[in-house]
C-alpha cells in the first residue's frame, strides 16, 4: 500500500482496521542474485539501492535477529556532513542529500528533521580548526557558518556561558544537519526493497560462508545453505566474526559506544550541539526526551553495555553545558557495537575473494551515512567497480598507506 | 568492571587505560613492510576471551596483561605484563 493522505484519512475512517505487514516474511529461496549480510540499516538501503539503481531484485537480506534490532535502532540520530578529509566529505555531503530526499524516494516518513548541527569551540586553536574544517567543507560545496560566541548565544540561549575553565567562544554551524528517527529508517528502507522484490530474512543467522578456489559462493545459514552469484557483508560490530567465516581478517577493533535518554521535558535544545573540550554530543527528541553521549569506552567489547567511567564523564559534560538541566533524570542508557577501523573512517570495498564485498568500520558513526553507504555498496556490488564518492574507501588503504584519518590519531581504534 | 592489579588489588576501570590486543609482538627493526603492516593493522577481534594491555595509570602504573571475556566482561585474570612476556614489556612499554 502506498501512503498518502488518503490512505491515512480512509484507515482513519475505518478505525485504523486495515493497515498490513508492511514485508512479507518469506521462505528463503535456493538460490539469489546478491545475498547480503546484516539486515540492518546499511544492508537495508544496499538492497534497495541494488533494486531501484541498478534492476538486481533477485536479493535476500539476511538477518540473525529482527529488522532494527542492531545499531540502526540503537544510535542518536544525528545527520551531518561536516568532515574534513577529502576522501570522506563528498560521501557524507551525498548521504546527506538522498536523507534530504529519503521520505519522498521510498514513501515513508522517517522525520528528517533539519535543525542544524552545532561544533562549539572553546579556545583560539580551536576556532583556527574550525574555520579551516569550515572552508574545507565550503570548498566542497557544503554549507558551514562559523558563529562567534554572539551567534552561539543567538542560536542557543541557555547554553552555559560563564564556564570559566572551558569558556564558549563560538562554534561551527551545519544548518543542514540535524536528526532522523531512525526506526523509520530501517522500517522505511525494510518496506520500500520488499516492495520491488528484495526478500528479507529475519532470524536466519549466517553461519558459514563457502568459499571454493577463492570465490564465494553463498552462505550457510539458519535455515540451509543460500547459493549467491555475489555476498555483501553489512554486519557492522560483528564483521570480524563473519569475515572470517571466509578467512579474513579485518583491520576493526568492535568497541562499546553507550548512549542516553533523558525523561521527556518541553521544548528546550532545537539544534543538535556537541561540546568542543571533550567529547559530548546532545539533542532533544521529538517526544521531549534530550538524547546524548560521549565517546566510546575504549576498550573491546561485544556485550552492549558499557560501563561508569564513561557514564560520569558524559553527565559531567552534560552538566557543564547545559546546567539546567542538573536534575534531569536519566530514563535509558544503552550500549551498541562499534566497528572501529584503524584510522576511523569505513571500508566500501571488494575482498581478496571473488564474489564476496566488504561493508564495514563505520566506527561512531554509521547512522548517518545509511543512504551513501547503501547507494555505494550497491553499485559497488551491481557495477564491480567503487562509486566515485566511496572510492577511498579502499580495504587495501591500509597496506598502502593511504589513510583517511579524519580524527588525526593514528592506528588507534579506541582514539577514533 | 573492576580489575585484579597483582600489586594493588582489584580497582575501578576507571584508574586504568587501554592499549589493545596483547598478543600482537612488534616485528625486529629488519622485518619485511608485510610484518609491519600486519603488527599495527589487522586483529582478530574475538568475542571471547581477549589478551589485552592495561595500563594502571592511577595506581601502580604497571603494564598488565588482562584476559577478558568480552561478550561478558568477566576478567579471567591479570599479570604483570613483563612476567606475561608481553611484547615490549622488557622495555618498561608496549
Amino acid at each position: 500500500m502506498r501512503y498518502s493522505v488518503f490512505s491515512v484519512l480512509s484507515q482513519a475512517l475505518k478505525g485504523n482496521t486495515g493497515w498490513k505487514p508492511v514485508w512479507r516474511e518469506p521462505e528463503p529461496k535456493a538460490e539469489y542474485d546478491v545475498v547480503l549480510v546484516g539486515g540492518g540499516g546499511h544492508g537495508l538501503s544496499t538492497a534497495y539501492y541494488l533494486a531501484k539503481n541498478h534492476g538486481i531484485t533477485n536479493v535476500a537480506v539476511v538477518e540473525r535477529g529482527y529488522i532494527g534490532s542492531g545499531n540502526i535502532g540503537r544510535n542518536t540520530t544525528i545527520i551531518r556532513s561536516n568532515y574534513g578529509e577529502h576522501g570522506n566529505i563528498p560521501f557524507y555531503e551525498w548521504s546527506l542529500k538522498l536523507w534530504e530526499g529519503l521520505e519522498q524516494d521510498i514513501n515513508y516518513n522517517a522525520m528528517v528533521s533539519q535543525r542544524g548541527v552545532l561544533n562549539l569551540y572553546h579556545s583560539d586553536a580551536q576556532r583556527d580548526a574550525a574555520a579551516q574544517r569550515g572552508n574545507t567543507m565550503r570548498m566542497h560545496g557544503v554549507d558551514a557558518e562559523l558563529l562567534d560566541v554572539e551567534g552561539v548565544r543567538k542560536l542557543v540561549p541557555n547554553l552555559n556561558f560563564d564556564n570559566a575553565r572551558f569558556p564558549i567562544h563560538g562554534g561551527l554551524f551545519q544548518p543542514r544537519g540535524g536528526t532522523v528517527r531512525h526506526d523509520a529508517v530501517a522500517w522505511g528502507y525494510a518496506r520500500a526493497a520488499d516492495m520491488r522484490g528484495v526478500d528479507i530474512l529475519q532470524h536466519c543467522e549466517v553461519t558459514g560462508i563457502r568459499v571454493e578456489n577463492a570465490r564465494a559462493l553463498g552462505v550457510e545459514t539458519a535455515k540451509g545453505f543460500i547459493k549467491a552469484k555475489k555476498i555483501g557483508l553489512a554486519c557492522a560490530g560483528r564483521s570480524s566474526q563473519v569475515a572470517a567465516m571466509a578467512g579474513l581478517r579485518l583491520p576493526i577493533e568492535s568497541h562499546v559506544l553507550q548512549a542516553f535518554v533523558s525523561e521527556g521535558v518541553k521544548p528546550l535544545i532545537d539544534t543538535v550541539i556537541t561540546f568542543g573540550a571533550g567529547h559530548f554530543y546532545i539533542s532533544q527528541s521529538d517526544k521531549g526526551g534530550l538524547v546524548f553521549g560521549g565517546n566510546i569506552d575504549g576498550y573491546n567489547s561485544y556485550a552492549q553495555r558499557g560501563n561508569l567511567p564513561v557514564i560520569e564523564e558524559v553527565m559531567e559534560e552534560a552538566v557543564a553545558m547545559f546546567p539546567s538541566i542538573g536534575r534531569l533524570r536519566v530514563l535509558r542508557h544503552w550500549g551498541g557495537l562499534m566497528d572501529m577501523s584503524m584510522d576511523g573512517s569505513p571500508i566500501i570495498d571488494k575482498t581478496p575473494i571473488d564474489n564476496l564485498y566488504l561493508n564495514c568500520g563505520w566506527c561512531i558513526g554509521g547512522f548517518k551515512a545509511t543512504p551513501a553507504s547503501g547507494w555505494c555498496f550497491a553499485h559497488l556490488i551491481a557495477q564491480d567497480a567503487p562509486h566515485d564518492v566511496a572510492a577511498a574507501m579502499r580495504l587495501d588503504r591500509f597496506a598502502t598507506g593511504r589513510l583517511i584519518n579524519e580524527s588525526g590519531t593514528g592506528a588507534q581504534p579506541n582514539l577514533h | 568492571m573492576r580489575i585484579p592489579c597483582p600489586h594493588c588489588g582489584e580497582r575501578d576501570v576507571g584508574e586504568f587505560a587501554y592499549y589493545g590486543d596483547a598478543t600482537k609482538r612488534r616485528p625486529d627493526g629488519a622485518s619485511d613492510i608485510e610484518a609491519f603492516f600486519d603488527y599495527v593493522y589487522p586483529r582478530d577481534n574475538p568475542a571471547g576471551p581477549h589478551r589485552e594491555l592495561w595500563y594502571h595509570l592511577g595506581g601502580c602504573r604497571a603494564w598488565l596483561v588482562v584476559n577478558r571475556d568480552t561478550r561478558t566482561h568477566e576478567i579471567f585474570g591479570a599479570e604483570v605484563a613483563y612476567k606475561a612476556g608481553a611484547p615490549g614489556a622488557e622495555a618498561g612499554s608496549p
